[in-house]
C-alpha cells in the first residue's frame, strides 16, 4: 500500500454528506483571464470552487465566455457565495438566485460583510441569514469571525460547515489567532475550514496542522507572481499539513537538546 | 395603442412595446440560452416559467450570472 492511495482513499473531507479528496477550496476571482483561472484551479486540485453572483451585462459582450463553461459544474462542486452582501436580506436573495442558476444546488457559502475597509463579517446579520437559509433547505458554509461562541451558534442552527477567518480577506496576513481557531476546531462537530487571510503555503500548512478540516483561499493564489505554481504549492501545503496533523507532531521540549545519533562509538572517543 | 411597459432590468430603465414573456425579453437582451437566473420584484422566476410568465408594467427585474470571486 503506498501513501498517496491511503491518503486519497480514507482521509476525505465530508461536507453536507458528500466526500471530497481535496481539503483545499479555492475562489475564482482576481485572475488575469479565464484561462489562468482554469489552469490555477486544475493545479490546486480543488474540487469545491467558489463563485460570485453578479448582474449580467446587458447589451454588451453578448458572446463573452461564461465562468461556468470554464469550470463545468459536472466536474467541480460550484459553491456560490454572497461576497459583497452587507445585509442578511441581500445574502438570502443572492443565494436564492444562485440556487436557481445552479439547478437547485443547495451548498452555498454565506458571508455577510460589515464594512468595505475590513470586509470583516457582520455576525448578527450572518446568523440571521443562516437561520433563514437553513430553514429554506440550503446547506450553509458560513464565513465567520474567529469567536468560538458565535461559531458554535452557527453549528447549532444547522450550518453544514463553519469558516472562521485567519485574518482579513485578501490581506495575506496569515493566521493571527491560532488559539481561537483551535478552540473552534476542538468544540465543533461540523467541518471547520479556515477562510480568508492565507498568504503563503506555510500559512495553509499551519491551518491544517491545527486540525482544521480544510482551507479556502483565493488571493494567495491569484495574486502570487505565478498563480498556477502557487496553486500547486497550496495543494502540497494543505496535504502536508493534514498528514502532519494526522501523524501527530513530537512534543516540544524547550531548551532540551536530544541527539538523534548514537552517543557511543565515536571514532575520536577518549577514555 | 397600448401604453409602453416601463420596467427596470438590472437597475436600468427600459421600455417594452408589448408585454413580452421572459424568454422574449432575454432574446431581446441577447441573453437567450445563457446560464443565468432571473428575479422579478424580489421573487425568483424559475427557468421553467420563462416561456409563459409575462413582464408587467413596473417590474423590477434582475438577471444574474456566476462570475469569478472568492471572498
Amino acid at each position: 500500500m503506498n501513501a498517496p492511495e491511503r491518503i486519497a482513499g480514507t482521509d476525505t473531507l465530508v461536507v453536507a454528506g458528500r466526500s471530497y479528496g481535496s481539503r483545499l477550496l479555492v475562489g475564482t476571482g482576481k485572475y488575469r483571464d479565464f484561462d489562468e483561472t482554469r489552469r490555477a484551479i486544475e493545479a490546486s486540485g480543488a474540487e469545491i470552487v467558489t463563485v460570485a453572483i453578479r448582474r449580467t451585462n446587458i447589451g454588451q459582450n453578448a458572446g463573452e465566455p461564461n465562468l461556468l463553461d470554464v469550470l463545468p459544474p459536472a466536474r467541480y462542486t460550484i459553491l456560490p457565495n454572497t461576497a459583497g452582501c452587507y445585509t442578511a436580506q441581500d445574502a438570502v436573495r443572492t443565494l436564492r438566485l444562485a440556487r436557481e442558476l445552479l439547478d437547485g444546488h443547495s451548498l452555498v457559502k454565506l458571508e455577510v460583510l460589515a464594512d468595505a475597509d475590513t470586509l470583516f463579517p457582520n455576525m448578527p446579520e450572518t446568523l440571521a441569514a443562516a437561520k433563514t437559509l437553513v430553514a429554506e433547505g440550503f446547506q450553509v458554509m458560513a464565513y465567520c469571525s474567529d469567536d468560538p461562541i458565535l461559531a458554535k451558534q452557527l453549528e447549532d442552527m444547522g450550518c453544514a460547515a463553519v469558516m472562521p477567518l485567519a485574518s482579513l480577506i485578501g490581506s495575506g496576513m496569515g493566521i493571527l489567532n491560532p488559539w481561537n481557531l483551535q478552540i473552534i476546531i476542538d468544540r465543533l462537530e461540523v467541518p471547520v475550514l479556515v477562510d480568508a487571510g492565507i498568504g503563503t503555503a506555510s500559512d495553509a500548512t499551519i491551518a491544517m496542522e491545527l486540525g482544521c478540516d480544510g482551507v479556502l483561499m483565493n488571493t494567495a493564489i491569484a495574486k502570487a507572481r505565478d498563480p498556477v505554481r502557487m496553486a500547486h504549492a497550496m495543494k502540497l501545503a494543505v496535504e502536508a499539513g493534514r498528514e502532519s496533523f494526522l501523524a501527530g507532531r513530537m512534543p516540544k521540549k524547550p531548551y532540551q537538546a536530544s541527539a538523534s545519533s548514537p552517543t557511543e562509538g565515536l571514532i575520536a572517543a577518549k577514555s | 395603442m397600448t401604453a409602453p411597459i416601463r420596467i427596470t432590468v438590472n437597475g436600468a430603465p427600459r421600455e417594452l412595446a408589448a408585454p413580452l414573456t421572459f424568454s422574449q425579453l432575454l432574446d431581446e437582451l441577447a441573453l437567450a440560452g445563457r446560464r443565468l437566473a432571473v428575479e422579478r420584484n424580489g421573487e425568483i422566476v424559475p427557468r421553467s416559467r420563462f416561456g409563459e410568465a409575462r413582464i408587467e408594467d413596473g417590474d423590477r427585474i434582475e438577471v444574474v450570472m456566476a462570475v469569478g470571486g472568492g471572498e
